[in-house]
């Protein structure tokens, strides 16, 4: 079966900057896709081109297997960063608009529960609270039951209760198996939600697979991570593979007895020393040198 | 296509009738301008005074009033069109210079007919003045058709070109573009809603100076009505074309400025064009506004049939088209 979106080779040019830099990559129905990167890395864009909203300089799009149309539209369903609605309409009379711009979709009022919004139903859109405001544009994404439900960063700013909220609200929508592409700088939202994700930087695609996969292959290894303080110059003198933090130092090994005992023969002291697993920070630490949060 | 149009076009409506202070301005700006000017009578005062003379060749005239500074004389060979102008204010009054002695015409209404006639009096004792057949037309039944006529240019281009101009810089015109409605839809359910709009804005607006001072409309309702929804379509189309690219604040308001302006001087809103240069004339004849009033003036003050308008709705109508075709292939979603 091939699959329900495809990328080939997406490049943008801009006059000073090349934002998009041959990323091709594939979806299968009802996946979930993660896009990663820090600021800046190309993520906009890339998603931007796969929605039609911006012409590429290069490379295709296929939906279903066919350049992006009229089909599409119908069926897609889209988050922006930032969207800005119709002034002086209630939260019904938005979703009202956007409904009537498809032929097929929720009612109103399952997607006024859907989204936990019933009891706002009424109320002007501009009176909403950000998470309130994302949920109402979350809603006008699903207005058409979308096969394929576009995501960008759809929790920045956030409080920790509300990203939570969202987060089950689009697991809810996974669970009716329709597709999600999704981009975010957060680590545990990617690793949480996506069943694949790329990771990007500077317009590339740097690493690709499964979250936990992906990090496997990188780090066959642990990490041990120290407090600067701690990390005498007699230690930076031993033949380690260190990432040097403002706070903490990272010392990343594959043996981690031979490694402890290292430390301790130029006494380094261990009272705060943690052994952890690497996450997706860490391996994009790993392929950029960048730190992923801004 | 018509529910993706009706679903924009009903939200659109919305949000303008929820817009209050829009509303309110929308209303009251025309209707305090027809009560000022009734109020003010004489309209915009000018030094220059229009005086048609019944000859072929002004040069061969010569009368001790024709040295007048400050009047504007016009040679005029139909003496029943001439007539008919004095009583709809488009001159101010009618010099036959005879050989056995001057007649004039000058409509007892005209406050600057009043003076000119005073002008006249002076120079030559001995005129005769002529009965104006016909009922003579008060300025402010004239300067009605011109201030709606201003209204309407304003909210065309206004209402429309600053709205969209809106949606594109704030992002909503973005949005849209993600769902399958076509930039034909969108526009078009813009134009109908500014459209129905206007239409009921400027009819309350008519019924209401109707109402106040005796508005003059001997024509069909119905001609008038569709001679204001032809306008409207012609100038809503115009403002889109200003609309449907940029992003600027700035540039937008400078387009629009440049085109509202010379509407407003040239197109016959405040004073009547004849005999104004020839130039003058073929530059006003270029604006949809000038169209609309001429068309509108014969049907109120002269009761002129759908025949006689037939020229200027099929102008209105054809850049109607020539504008939504421009706009509708210029269109951008996004800002650049």
């Amino acid at each position: 079966m091939s699959p329900l979106l495809e990328v080939r080779n997406l490049t943008k040019l801009y006059p000073r900057v090349t934002a998009v830099d041959g990323v091709s990559f594939s979806v299968e129905e009802g996946a979930c896709f993660g896009l990663l990167g820090p600021n800046g890395a190309g993520k906009t864009t890339t998603i931007e081109i796969i929605e039609g909203i911006l012409p590429p300089s290069a490379g295709e799009v296929l939906y279903r297997g066919e350049p992006l149309g009229r089909r599409f539209r119908a069926e897609a369903g889209i988050l922006f960063q930032k969207t800005a609605l119709q002034d002086f309409l209630t939260v019904r009379q938005t979703l009202t608009l956007f409904r009537g711009l498809y032929t097929q979709g929720y009612d109103i009022d399952e997607l006024l529960e859907l989204c936990s919004l019933q009891k706002l139903a009424d109320r002007d859109h501009r009176k909403l609270s950000g998470g309130q405001q994302q949920r109402l544009l979350l809603a006008v994404a699903l207005v058409n039951d979308p096969a394929i439900l576009f995501l960008d960063e759809p929790t920045t700013g956030f409080d920790p209760q509300a990203r939570r909220n969202f987060w089950r609200l689009i697991e809810s929508v996974k669970a009716r198996r329709r597709t999600i592409i999704l981009t975010t700088h957060y680590m545990d939202e990617a690793q949480r939600l996506c069943d694949e994700i790329a990771i990007m930087d500077r317009g590339r695609i740097i690493a690709q697979g499964a979250p936990r996969e992906l990090v496997s292959s990188h780090f066959a290894d642990v990490l041990i991570e120290l407090p600067r303080a701690d990390f005498t110059p007699a230690a930076r003198a031993l033949p380690l593979r260190v990432i040097e933090g403002t706070e903490r130092v990272e010392i990343t090994t594959d043996d981690i007895d031979q490694t402890l005992k290292a430390l301790m023969a130029v006494h380094v002291p261990l009272r705060n020393l943690r052994i952890r697993p690497p996450n997706l920070e860490d391996l994009f630490l790993e392929l950029t040198g960048k730190e992923l949060r801004p | 296509m018509i529910r993706r149009l009706l679903a924009v076009w009903h939200a659109r409506n919305l949000e303008f009738l929820r817009d209050r202070g829009s509303l309110i301005f929308t209303l009251l700006l025309p209707l305090a301008l027809v009560l000022g000017m009734s109020f003010v009578f004489g309209g915009p005062e000018r030094a220059l005074f229009k005086v048609a003379v019944l000859t072929d060749d002004l040069g061969s005239i010569e009368h001790p009033f024709m040295i007048e500074r400050y009047v504007d004389f016009i040679a005029s060979d139909d003496a029943a069109a001439a007539v008919r102008k004095v009583a709809r204010h488009q001159i101010d009054l009618l010099l036959d210079t005879a050989a056995d002695g001057s007649r004039y015409w000058v409509n007892p209404d005209s406050p600057k007919g009043y003076i000119v006639e005073r002008m006249l009096l002076q120079a030559d004792p001995a005129a005769k003045r002529q009965p104006v057949s016909g009922d003579a037309v008060r300025y402010v039944d004239w300067l009605l058709p011109g201030i709606l006529g201003m209204n309407i240019m304003f909210s065309c281009l206004f209402g429309v070109g600053y709205v969209v101009l809106r949606y594109r810089k704030n992002g909503f015109l973005k949005r849209l573009h993600a769902t399958p409605i076509t930039a034909f839809e969108f526009l078009a359910a813009q134009v109908l809603s500014r459209l129905g709009l206007i239409l009921v804005v400027t009819v309350i607006l008519f019924v209401g100076t109707s109402y106040l001072i005796g508005l003059r409309s001997v024509g069909n309702p119905a001609l008038l009505l569709l001679i204001a929804t032809l306008g409207s379509l012609s100038l809503i189309a115009l403002g889109l074309t200003i609309a449907a690219r940029f992003s600027s604040d700035e540039l937008v308001g400078g387009l629009l400025n440049t085109l509202t302006w010379p509407m407003m001087l040239l197109s016959g809103v405040w004073f009547s064009l004849e005999g104004s240069p020839e130039w003058v004339r073929a530059i006003a004849k270029v604006f949809p506004l000038t169209h609309m009033l001429d068309a509108a003036r014969a049907v109120m003050l002269d009761g002129a049939g759908l025949a006689q308008v037939a020229p200027q709705l099929g102008y209105l109508a054809i850049t109607t088209l020539v504008f939504l075709a421009f706009g509708a292939w210029s269109f951008r979603w996004r800002t650049d």
